[in-house]
């Protein structure tokens, strides 16, 4: 067998060439699936027969002399709150057990059209609710590079599984953080797009107004090219935008000179750990060396974003989430009246995470309460969207830590909720001003694991973005290289 | 403590307590549903059918299955407006929110609706009396799917197992909130009928209260007389046919001044109209009532309907009731609210009768004709100038008022001249020496009849004039103005006195 390239968009030339089968490269990815995601619980399910049947019809292209697409026999694994046709969709919760959902996802029509192979539906925090992946209904998911710890979350399966070589790339959602989060404690590439670039039409919601999907990759380029791959205008998401899909490999490698980047100074001081902030700031040197020009600025309603957030994104959910009622799909739990029937199941078919977020939720929006709380989330989540904009005048991109710390250890931050909450801290305000984000490995903490260094844009300012990304790939130091 | 309650004559329907004299007038807001008569459904492309094989219309969408999304369908924003626009509302941006509650005829177990910023706000609806109902919004929503219930009672209580049709679900609907300026139970039907003509003239729906495509839910409250605060109102559900309508708003008051009579206070509820028993029940308490936890719907955006949108469907307006009574009205010079006019629009033949008095002919007559000798179905082949040409016949004491209508009933089916027929049926003025001839020989056949006719009481005089008329009729076969034949008798009877 031939060696197979570690980057998807090596494997599809090598596949468009002829030169390598897809189905080569499945076996080879089916064969550290099997090796290793004993421990590492990246998957749900791995969709072996599905795999090798679309493995196989891109080989018949290629032998027909037709062209498969840009993601020609590229392994690719899903998030499991993805639909796919006809084979089961979990987001990792008993609720929907048995559920097979009779379409595809839009973004898994696009990615099979692309000639990806989907390899399998990975874990995530019960529907993308947490940022460890310890509230999967199915156990969590261990981080490649050190097992006692987490991978992050909620697509801790989906960035566990590029890390660990599973595949070349997966797709998450990100909430609040769920993309970039994990991707910083994994140390892979991870992007939260502008809200409305990626269609959402089979993406089973949590809070419908912050959802969005978005690529993993261990490189910057592969990102890219699965991000215009995903992305572009769907008539079956009314809050898709029209307009086409953003070229971004071709800007790759145009740098940053003369490009205008903030540190937002709220995000660089208390909560944020030293060696985190370290590195964020060996980044933005690199970036200056680049040509950037690095300045200091203030997103003041940011520091309020992680209050906000945690009243939308749960007001949404509880309603999001009443479907779930045993009536027509999933789990059903017999009771005597319909009533107690829908509470005997979401009872024993939720988790203890699930069941907070729609308690607050539901909270949030009752009468007497929703002028405190809903609707002065709502205030915030302009105000943000104010403060960004006038940053955005100053500058092209602004630059913080993904996440506050490193991959923490298991059943570190399960007790307290409130703690596991503030790793969102600096990747929230974004989803409410609904911009794109996305972190870049940059080297290791004081621990040896990976840190994540999250580049912000305004909206529909990938390009840029993925720009900046570029340099800052190119200048990481190696993660294992020894803390000073 | 007993009560009567005579309804007052008049516009207001007014209940009188017996024991205190207190007078009570009725309060009532309709609240209309209706849905509209689109090909495909609110939010996705099944189709907007009724009475299909149970759960065929069904798709990932209207199924509220995990990962849809919905999308809005143009012509349900196109029929709304229009019917918006017809009830004189103002389109307004509106937004799409959410209404949470559980119930399993609700795929998503919340309905999407617009709650505070509906698509048409402030219009109003004048009724044929003249009166004019407030329109306080006209909004879109979906509809939900159907429940039925097996074994046990068929209702939802007791019964074996439940079955969902959700071929119904996310149906578009209307919901139109009347304002409380409705004080009669005949203005409440009046209204109903009223809606449900520019319903049918804006094409925004079939308005079919049996088939549920247009249901009705009456706000009912009573004050005293002279009070300007409105009272504690219920909601009356159930209304499946105007009838029901009107008397469950009769017993609903009447039911609300009982207790207010005794000291009691209405408790503000939902009630359901029982047709067999006449009366209506307690349903849900609104003080126990869900909280809906409304929020804007994030899965759709603002719909923001442009200029030349509204401008091109107040272009293309089909002309509404109202007017088409005003200029009726206005052409034959009777009042507005004169029944033969109201009736005319009614049955669509103001056109036909606007038209037969521009070529001549006389507004009352021909509106008296419309009114009670055509029932607007087939009518195609009256054309407007040999309607004019029959009622100038009429009027100019050629014809009889009871040979017009026979010959009218002949035109509608053949079409032919008013006097080609009447002359082959042989209608021919009768003289008046002709007339009187055959009137004394009559009276001279039956003495005793006369007898009575001239002396006796009104109610034997009445039943004697038909004696007389009928023979008459028959001796004449038909061709005797009935009012010369009246006015003739009672000649010859003031002569005998």
């Amino acid at each position: 067998m031939s060696a197979i390239p570690s980057t998807a968009i090596e494997i599809a030339a090598a596949v468009r060439s002829g030169s390598l089968s897809a189905r080569e490269v499945l076996d080879d990815h089916l064969a550290r699936i099997d090796a290793r995601d004993g421990e590492i619980n990246a998957f749900n399910l791995v969709m072996v027969d599905e795999a090798r049947a679309a493995a196989a019809a891109v080989d018949a292209q290629v032998a027909a002399g037709e062209d498969p697409g840009p993601l020609a026999g590229v392994p690719l694994a899903l998030k499991d709150n993805l639909c796919t046709h006809g084979i089961p969709t979990t987001c990792s919760s008993r609720i929907l057990e048995g559920w097979r959902p009779p379409y595809d996802a839009t973004v898994v029509k696009r990615v099979n059209a692309a000639g990806a192979i989907s390899i399998g539906k990975t874990n995530l925090d019960e529907f993308a609710m947490g940022s460890s992946t310890e509230n999967s209904a199915f156990g969590p998911t261990r981080n490649p590079r050190d097992t006692s710890r987490v991978p992050g979350g909620s697509s801790g399966g989906s960035a566990a599984a590029v890390a660990a070589g599973f595949a070349p790339i997966s797709l998450g959602s990100d909430t609040g953080g769920s993309i970039r989060q994990p991707a910083a404690l994994c140390g892979v590439v991870g992007v939260k797009p502008t809200y409305g670039l990626v269609s959402r039409y089979g993406l089973i919601a949590f809070a419908s107004s912050l959802d969005q999907i978005g690529p993993f990759s261990t490189t910057v380029a592969d990102s890219a090219l699965l991000l215009e791959t995903i992305s572009g205008y769907d008539g079956r998401d009314s809050t898709s935008i029209n307009a086409p899909s953003p070229s971004l490999i071709e800007s790759l490698g145009e740098g940053v000179d003369g490009l205008r980047i903030g540190f937002v100074t709220e995000l660089m001081g208390e909560g944020i750990a030293p060696d985190v902030a370290a590195r964020v700031r060996q980044a933005a040197d690199a970036l200056a060396a680049a040509g950037a020009q690095i300045g200091e600025v203030s997103v003041p309603a940011a520091a309020y974003g992680l209050s906000a957030y945690y009243l939308i994104a749960p007001a949404e959910a509880s309603s999001n989430l009443a479907r779930y009622d045993g009536v027509r799909y999933g789990m059903r739990v017999d009771a005597p009246t319909t009533a107690e029937m829908n509470a005997a199941t979401r009872t024993a078919g939720f988790g203890d995470e699930v069941k907070r977020r729609i308690m607050l939720g539901t909270y949030a929006l009752s009468a007497g309460y929703y002028d405190a709380y809903y609707g002065k989330a709502l205030k915030v989540r302009t105000l943000i969207v104010r403060d960004f904009e006038r940053a955005y005048a100053d500058f092209d991109l602004l630059i913080t830590p993904t996440s506050p710390t490193t991959a923490f250890k298991f059943g570190d931050k399960t007790a307290d909720p409130l703690s596991m909450y503030l790793n969102d801290i600096c990747t929230i305000p974004t989803n409410l001003a609904g911009h794109p984000a996305m972190s870049v490995p940059f080297g290791g903490g004081a621990d040896g694991m990976p840190v994540g260094v999250q580049l912000l844009a305004p909206a529909l300012g990938e390009a840029t973005m993925f720009r900046a990304a570029a340099i800052l790939e190119s200048a990481a130091p190696a993660i294992d290289e020894v803390w000073s | 403590m007993t009560l009567t309650h005579e309804p007052i004559e008049g516009e207001h329907f007014i209940v009188v307590s017996e024991t205190t004299g207190n007078e009570w007038e009725i309060v009532v807001g309709l609240e209309v549903h209706c849905e509209l008569a689109t090909v495909t459904k609110l939010f996705c492309g099944c189709p907007n059918m009724f009475g299909d094989e149970p759960n065929t219309n069904v798709c990932p969408v209207c199924l509220g299955l995990p990962g849809s999304l919905p999308v809005l369908n143009e012509n349900v924003v196109e029929l709304a407006m229009r019917l918006g626009r017809a009830l004189q509302c103002s389109v307004e941006p509106s937004v799409f929110a959410r209404k949470n509650y559980f119930y399993p005829d609700m795929p998503k177990d919340y309905q999407v609706t617009q709650f505070d910023r509906p698509i048409n706000a402030d219009g109003w609806l004048d009724l044929p009396d003249g009166t004019r109902v407030g329109i306080e919004r006209a909004h879109i929503e979906e509809d939900t799917g159907k429940n039925s219930h097996a074994g046990g009672s068929g209702r939802i209580h007791g019964a074996d197992y439940s079955l969902v049709d959700y071929n119904r679900a996310g149906v578009p609907l209307v919901e139109i909130v009347g304002r409380p300026h409705i004080r009669h139970p005949e203005q409440a039907k009046t209204y109903i009928d009223e809606l449900r003509a520019i319903l049918l003239t804006t094409g925004a729906s079939d308005a079919k209260m049996e088939e549920g495509s247009l249901r009705v839910d009456a706000n009912v409250s009573v004050r005293r007389v002279g009070d300007s605060e409105l009272g504690t109102r219920c909601e009356v559900k159930n209304l499946n046919s105007l009838r029901s309508l009107g008397r469950a708003i009769e017993y609903e008051a009447r039911r609300q001044v009982d207790l207010l009579e005794t000291g009691e206070r209405i408790k503000q509820e939902t009630r359901h109209w029982d047709e067999g028993a006449g009366r209506t029940r307690a349903g849900r308490s609104k003080e126990e009532a869900e909280d809906y936890r409304y929020f804007q719907e994030p899965d759709l955006v603002p719909l923001v309907p442009s200029a030349e949108w509204i401008a091109a469907i107040d272009a293309a307006m089909p002309p509404l009731p109202a007017a088409r009574r005003d200029a009726l009205a206005l052409a034959s010079g009777l009042g507005v609210t004169e029944s033969s006019v109201v009736i005319a629009v009614q049955r669509d033949l103001d056109q036909l009768a606007l038209a037969a008095i521009a070529a001549g002919g006389d507004g009352k007559r021909v509106l008296t004709h419309v009114e009670h000798n055509l029932s607007g179905e087939g009518s195609a082949e009256l054309g407007p100038d040999a309607f004019a040409q029959l009622v100038g016949l009429e009027l100019g004491g050629q014809l009889t008022a009871t040979q017009a209508k026979t010959v009218l009933a002949e035109m509608v089916v053949s079409g032919r001249a008013p006097d080609v027929i009447a002359a082959e049926l042989g209608f021919e003025a009768m003289d008046s020496s002709e007339l009187e001839g055959i009137v004394d020989g009559l009276i001279a056949e039956s003495p005793e009849e006369w007898s009575d006719f001239c002396t006796g009481d009104d109610k034997k005089r009445a039943k004697l004039q038909g004696f007389f008329t009928g023979k008459i009729m028959k001796a004449t076969k038909g061709q005797a103005d009935g009012k010369a034949v009246a006015a003739l008798l009672e000649s010859r009877r003031a002569e005998s006195l």
